[in-house]
């Protein structure tokens, strides 16, 4: 077992010279059979791969990952948490994942640094309002906590907010139990956590092909070689498609760019999360002190994780409407994450046409606050062959029967 | 910012144009005899290419016209665009954006 | 206090003085100064303090990578944070100070965080802060991270945004950019080039050798003089190419005030180009790497390039005993610009066995030169007082050399970040120990430094030949001599740095690779290598250089992190542009706007729209206001500026056929002359829009839409045109503001229509409701549509759109006698929930097919396919238990409903599952009584059943009604 993480324990390797810390996750040759295989090392597969030793006892168990982990959209993404959704179906499904967010640097030992300062989204006009208050009321009544602002208690208080915009601010619906957390720590908490259950964790390793038999899946060629498994689960945002078409499957889903930019760091000048929905604008200020933006996605198919000009400026602009005093401050990177968008917006987590191949995809630009649940529930579907009841309704199949779950054209909030 | 080349245009700039997703998508019909996986299908299942997509771009800011094009998905490079109701060229055949005066080859060189 | 002004040497304007103040301490410079090069001459030695450990810091560098002097630049609304000193101009009355120090530069209590560096290396926060938990340490932590402070007030600066379009763009004016952009420029080519320095010519500025037998200055003059002689050439300084994106597009920020006395400023603040260049060549330079020995942060240490700059371009010295610690030529030369100044040089301390051509120069010069050595420790307090050198074979120390600067060069990295940007790929050079630019997959070369081409001679030459497009030659092998690394748990490697800024030491680079991070982007993301303001710009090949080291795995293996843009910071304002405050978006006016301010509306955002969303008379509310509108439009007569309706003109053979297609109503059998109101669905069988349309003539339909969607619909019909249904011979065109719109409504809307003057007979029985005519209104050419929102009697005039406000303004006239009164959205709103009429946004949202709000029946008698039919017939369509759209009561004297509270079943207690929200609510002034709507499940099929209205935790009791409240039979249509 690795050494576990503590003030006593830095106390310790600061006078030994830091040389007593052992590797977060061991580097094992990948063994021929496994009970479980997961593709793809973000976090929503090194949640499943952690769950499935945790929760359901499967410790021989192999997560493959094409590059490193945590590279890609895990890494790349604004960082927010949050429940604030409006369908029942989604509520339960994000509150529960905020919930795991807040115990999980205690039971990974590993700090993800989960930020509660509050997701508050702005309305801008009366229908806005209308809608802030009818997306407050559904929290309140998925039990999510919730409070509804008039524009004089939104200035209240976010300090610093613009007397004087385009776009007015009437009011808006805070989370309080929303914020953010440190992206890469949550992929390397589950990665730490689940190699000490026994997951073996092999990167760079490339799926090359699925081996499937009579409809069921047999395992998978790699780069590295040959796995077998009977149990396979796949989470590679913004790859599913390419992914799954070597399973021979059809997805409803389109991979995008969703870009992202930070700021140079400054002292503490935001502390809490905004999203204008007037601009699109999704803005917050990282513990390190940089302005940390959101924007939106490039509308064409786009595998590039690279940055574009036009959402720069429109990102720009969006945060001048709403502090026009960061003017002056300088944009210090840009880049850009393949997400994958399915029309509505909710993922879809289950099982494939394909027996023993089950798939999480479709988080959009939102899977980072959905990891904990996704990987539970990843692992759920893997372990037992069933849906967990929290993600019965995100199957694939509801594209057929038509049984959506809109979340972005029902609540008026962007995801 | 992508430079598009609009086959009544010419090269333009990206935020001049509008993409409409996946081109040669058949509409079933007639409705009565669509089953719900082909309906399904059609509404939301996508290629999703990680390399050449055939899609359709719309020149909103300009001549407001249709039409379609074969781009790569990784370099964002144009190899042709080409009007709606033609069959996409094959490489090296001549094209709309080839014979265009005035058009500049796409990203990659 | 070390730094001096050197006697003679530099390109400063001695005979000008600069007052500026640092630090609240007022000192002088000369133009030509860099805020750095002024500090050094000011005998200022520590200029800032690092981000974790507030260690002291000194200037690192010279140019834009410099990681330790950064500063808050002037106060107030016009700060800027985090501006590096090397990059600000002198000007008079400059006002900076350092930041992340408490009380100052010279002595922060943070320094503290350095005596328990041992205990807090890097990531440690991953490992502790975790119980009781993270939100008990995250205030304090936030408050001590950051740099500078955000300005305080708004940017009274503006930023302009241009594009350009070039044949060449050169980046970098240095000697290979200048000979690229002759070249270029004489074959007939339009030239860009561009500099992100104030003063043009690179490295050039402060180069000792002599080019073609002119000095470098010389040789730069006469080249500017050729460029500025070609009308095809446009040269730009003070000008960053931020970033190279798709398609050969490059991104320039360009300062344009910044080095000026503030009140001398005028004009744009920066100006952000846009540039498409058919081939660029990038002559970016490189950045000199420095080397990791202990307490190599020691203010005194800086760069040997640096200090060559500082000296032979400021005319300062860093100090006047210098050590310099090299493993190539290149330090050399900074080494005899100093001597030759007057400046002390104790030694040369050169890693490799036998040095290069340099070593001849430093004998005659009577320089010392330790060879097949490296610094291994710098000594000194709070700034260099010596340097220990050990032997690069075993490490050991050998001797200490007392000094008070030490320079060093551990080779340069080619600034390779707008090729790697573009596209282009890397290769790792061994002979120099750098990632030099490999393929290219965009238009662009690199040349000189940036091409790892350092030799002068042969980096015009790679100028030169990428100027005419012919092949650059590779760069010739070089030798650089080996680096001194620490061994993994040599306890000086935790002081030994590598990111100075971000505080990453040799140390760290340890723990990551000792703990499995050893991927270079889990190096950097674990230590934060290279994710400071300088981006790792001296940091992050050393990195690289150490991990391969500690893992054994050539650089090439270990890779790079991903070089993203900009380049340099830039700033926020200057991407926004012009798109700020009322300029974000476009705000678009009625056509009777001025005649409704001169009303006295309260005007409002509707969507991109601004419309009067009442008149309130003095002493009214907006509540008073509106319900005195909607009473009048009930008694007598009401005007309403609907000129934002959607108007779209849909002609040809084919147009019934098409708009068949598009409605979920039946079109083919509307008569010439009549309007029908018809709902438009998206492909998945969701209420889109709705809105009347009209027959004009047997090929000529007038499509309305809502306000909010008539560019959004004209553009979804040219697609299903153009793309789907390109058998069908059809026009569309929006002309939404073609027309302007009044609608005159109420039981006295035909008198003052008639007064007016029209050729059209108004007759009820030649003019009947939902009937469309054509005529001259008050002289006036106009549409008629006999349409009600309202329910009153109501005329719908559309006139050319310059004759809307005329038309508004003799209504409101002609309508006197009748006491005509202008009424806002907010009555049109209270008038149509009155009458229960749906609301297509307000009362659908993205899950309302048609069969939710009443128009299953005639989706039923439609034999023919229509857009999102199919959608509606899925599983989830037919549902029983759909939301439907119906009606509610109040039960209790609680006033009206809130839009938005949510429906529960009556015996809920508590919160419980929702079963619909409410839609559309009002006070109605017409009844007296609160109206409302409501999405509810199987709401159709309970009607008269009581339910709860549930909004942030009270519940009120409520029934389930037919929303039709007023007038359900349509009698007040006829007026």
């Amino acid at each position: 077992m690795t050494r576990r993480y503590s003030a006593l324990s830095l106390l310790r390797e600061g006078l030994n010279g830091q040389r007593g810390w052992e590797p977060a996750w061991r580097d094992p040759a990948p063994k021929t059979r496994y009970d479980a295989i997961v593709i793809g090392g973000g976090g929503h597969g090194l949640a499943t791969a952690y769950y499935l030793a945790k929760n359901h006892g499967l410790t021989n168990v192999a997560l493959i990952e094409r590059g490193w982990i945590g590279g890609g959209n895990t890494g790349r993404n604004t960082t927010i948490i949050r429940s604030n959704y409006f369908f029942p179906e989604s509520a339960a499904f994000y509150e529960f994942s905020v919930q795991l967010y807040e115990k999980l640097s205690d039971e990974l030992n590993y700090n993800i640094m989960f930020s509660q300062r509050g997701m508050w989204t702005l309305a801008h006009d009366r229908h806005g309002l209308e809608m802030a208050r009818r997306s407050a009321n559904a929290m309140l009544l998925n039990g999510i906590d919730a409070e509804f602002h008039d524009g004089p208690s939104v200035y209240a208080h976010i300090p610093g907010l613009n007397p004087d915009p385009r776009f007015p601010i009437l009011g808006g619906v805070n989370q309080p139990r929303g914020g953010s957390a440190r992206h890469d720590a949550v992929a390397w908490g589950y990665a730490r956590a689940a190699s000490a259950l026994g997951v073996d964790i092999i990167q760079n390793c490339e799926v090359q092909d699925f081996l499937i038999e009579g409809g069921q899946v047999r395992g998978v060629e790699t780069s590295h070689g040959t796995m077998r498994s009977d149990r396979v689960g796949m989470a590679v945002a913004g790859h599913s498609s390419v992914l799954a078409a070597k399973a021979g499957l059809r997805l409803p889903v389109s991979s995008y760019a969703l870009q992202a930019f930070v700021s140079e760091p400054v002292k503490p000048c935001l502390d809490t999360v905004i999203l204008s929905p007037a601009t699109g604008t999704y803005l917050s200020q990282s513990d390190k002190g940089e302005l940390v933006l959101g924007a939106g996605l490039d509308l064409y198919l786009s595998y590039a994780q690279r940055g574009n000009l036009p959402w720069m400026e429109r990102a720009a602009a969006g945060v001048l409407e709403l502090f026009p005093q960061f003017s002056r401050m300088r944009f210090l990177r840009q880049w850009a994450g393949i997400v994958d968008v399915v029309h509505d917006s909710t993922p879809i987590i289950g099982p494939t046409a394909v027996g023993g191949l089950y798939i999480n995809c479709g988080w959009g630009t939102g899977g980072f606050k959905a990891i904990p649940a996704g990987g539970w529930c990843l692992a759920h579907v893997m372990a037992t062959g069933r849906s967990h009841p929290l993600a019965d309704a995100f199957g694939i199949e509801r594209f057929t029967t038509g049984a959506l779950i809109d979340e972005a054209s029902a609540s008026g909030i962007a995801h | 910012m992508l430079l598009i080349d609009c086959p009544f245009c010419g090269p333009r700039a990206e935020i001049e144009f509008r993409c409409g997703g996946e081109s040669h998508i058949q509409r079933p019909g007639p409705h009565t005899e669509v089953s719900d996986a082909e309906w399904a299908d059609y509404l939301y299942n996508r290629e999703n290419p990680k390399g050449e997509h055939r899609e359709r771009w719309f020149h909103a800011a300009g001549c407001r016209r249709w039409f379609n094009a074969a781009r790569d998905t990784v370099t964002h490079r144009f190899r042709v665009t080409y009007k709606m109701g033609e069959a996409c060229p094959e490489a090296g055949e001549s094209a709309v954006s080839e014979a265009a005066p005035g058009a500049v080859a796409g990203g990659v060189i | 206090m070390s730094g001096w002004r050197l006697k003679a040497a530099g390109r400063v304007d001695r005979g000008a003085r600069i007052s500026f103040t640092w630090a609240g301490r007022t000192l002088h410079g000369h133009p030509g100064d860099t805020l750095a090069s002024a500090l050094m001459a000011n005998g200022v030695s520590i200029v800032g303090r690092s981000f974790k450990y507030h260690r002291p810091r000194g200037l690192l560098a010279a140019g834009l990578e410099e990681p330790n002097a950064i500063v808050q630049l002037e106060t107030g609304a016009v700060a800027v944070p985090n501006v590096k000193a090397t990059q600000i101009e002198l000007y008079e009355g400059l006002v900076a100070n350092p930041v992340n120090a408490k009380p100052s530069a010279e002595f922060d209590l943070l320094a503290a965080n350095s005596m328990f560096k041992r205990f807090i290396p890097a990531a440690f926060y991953y490992k502790t802060f975790m119980w009781p938990n993270w939100h008990w340490f995250e205030p304090a932590i936030r408050k001590a991270a950051g740099l500078g402070n955000a300005p305080e007030g708004v940017d009274p600066d503006s930023y302009d945004h241009r594009f350009a379009h070039t044949d060449i763009m050169v980046v970098g004016s240095g000697a290979a950019g200048l000979a690229a952009a002759i070249v270029a420029a004489k074959g007939g080519e339009k030239v860009l080039l561009v500099e992100a320095d104030a003063e043009l010519g690179g490295g050039l500025l402060a180069e000792p050798s002599e080019i073609e037998g002119l000095t470098a200055i010389a040789w730069r003059d006469r080249m500017l003089a050729a460029l500025s002689g070609m009308p095809n050439v446009t040269v730009m300084n003070r000008t960053m190419a931020f970033g190279f994106y798709d398609h050969q597009l490059v991104g320039l920020c360009e300062r344009m005030t910044d080095h000026l006395p503030p009140h001398q400023r005028s004009g744009p603040r920066q100006r952000l180009w846009k540039v498409r260049a058919k081939r660029a060549i990038l002559a970016t330079g490189a950045f000199e790497r420095p080397m990791a020995f202990a307490r190599n942060d020691l203010p005194g240490v800086m760069l040997a390039s640096a200090a060559q700059t500082y000296a032979l371009r400021y005319g300062v010295a860093p100090g006047r005993r210098i050590v310099v610690a090299t493993n190539n030529d290149s330090a050399y030369q900074a080494a005899f610009a100093l001597h030759d100044a007057g400046v002390g040089i104790a030694a040369i301390v050169d890693s490799r066995a036998r040095g290069g051509d340099a070593i001849a120069g430093a004998a005659a010069r009577g320089i010392r030169t330790i060879m097949d050595s490296a610094p291994v420790k710098a000594k000194g307090r709070r700034r260099v007082g010596g340097v220990v050198v050990a032997a690069v074979a075993d490490g050991k120390a050998s001797e200490s050399i007392a000094c008070d600067i030490v320079l060093m060069s551990n080779g340069w990295n080619p600034a390779v970040h707008l090729h790697s940007q573009s596209g282009g790929s890397l290769a790792f050079n061994s002979s120099l120990e750098a990632f030099l630019p490999s393929k290219s997959v965009q238009a662009a070369v690199n040349v000189g430094a940036a091409a790892g081409i350092f030799d002068l001679d042969a980096a015009i030459a790679s100028g030169r030949a990428a100027g005419q497009d012919d092949a650059v030659a590779a760069p010739l092998p070089a030798s650089v001599g080996p680096t001194l690394h620490f061994a993994d748990g040599d306890a000086r490697a935790g002081t030994a740095w590598v990111d100075f800024q971000n505080d990453v030491t040799a140390g760290d680079v340890q723990i990551a690779a000792r703990e499995n991070f050893r991927s270079v982007e889990h190096l950097k993301r674990y230590t934060t290598l290279g994710m400071a303001s300088d981006q790792g710009k001296t940091s992050n090949v050393t990195g690289i250089h150490m991990l391969s080291n500690l893992l054994g795995k050539a650089p090439q293996a270990i890779g790079t992190t991903k070089f993203r843009p900009p380049f340099d910071p830039v700033t926020i304002g200057g991407f926004a542009g012009r798109a700020v405050g009322e300029n974000l978006m476009p705000i678009a006016q009625s056509a009777a706007h001025a005649s409704a301010l001169a009303a006295g509306a309260k005007m409002e955002n509707y969507g991109s729209w601004l419309r009067p969303a009442c008149f309130p008379r003095a002493g009214e509310d907006e509540h008073v206001a509106v319900a005195r509108e909607v009473l009048a439009v009930r008694g007598q007569v009401g005007l309403f500026d609907a000129s934002p309706l959607g108007k779209i003109e849909v002609k040809g053979p084919d147009a019934a056929e098409f708009l068949q297609r598009v409605y979920v109503n039946g079109v083919r059998n509307l008569k010439v002359g009549r309007c029908r109101y018809g709902l438009m669905l998206s492909e998945h069988g969701i209420i889109y829009d709705d809105g009347v349309f009209a027959k004009i003539a047997e090929d000529h339909y007038l499509v309305g839409t809502t306000s909010g969607h008539a560019a959004a619909i004209a553009d979804t019909l040219q697609e299903w045109l153009q793309c789907e249904w390109t058998d069908l011979k059809v026009l569309v065109e929006n002309v939404t503001t073609g027309w302007a719109v009044m609608n005159v409504a109420g039981p006295k809307a035909r008198a003052v229509l008639e007064a007016i003057g029209t050729e059209i007979d108004l007759s009820r029985d030649a003019f009947p409701h939902m009937a469309y005519r054509e005529g001259l209104v008050g002289g006036v050419p106009a549409r008629i549509q006999r349409v009600s929102f309202s329910g009153e009697l109501s005329y719908e005039i559309s006139v050319p759109w310059n004759y809307g406000r005329a038309l508004w303004d003799a209504m409101i006239q002609a309508g006197a006698p009748h006491d005509i009164v202008p009424f806002g959205v907010e009555a049109l709103m209270a008038l149509r929930i009155e009458k229960g009429f749906l609301h297509v946004g307000s009362d659908t949202d993205g899950t309302t097919m048609p069969q939710d709000v009443g128009f299953g029946g005639a989706v039923a008698k439609k034999p023919d396919d229509f857009i999102g039919r199919r959608s509606t017939m899925t599983p989830e369509g037919r549902r029983v238990d759909r939301r439907q759209l119906v009606g509610l009561e109040t039960l209790d004297t609680g006033g009206a409903f809130e839009c938005g509270a949510h429906i529960l079943a009556s015996e809920t207690k508590g919160i419980g599952a929702t079963q619909g929200w409410v839609t559309s609510s009002v006070q109605s002034p017409t009844l007296g009584r609160p109206l409302a709507m409501a999405l509810i499940e199987r709401g159709t099929a309970r009607i008269g059943e009581t339910v709860q209205v549930w909004d942030l935790g009270k519940g009120r009791p409520a029934r389930i009604v037919d929303p039709r409240f007023y007038d359900p039979a349509g009698e007040k249509l006829d007026g």
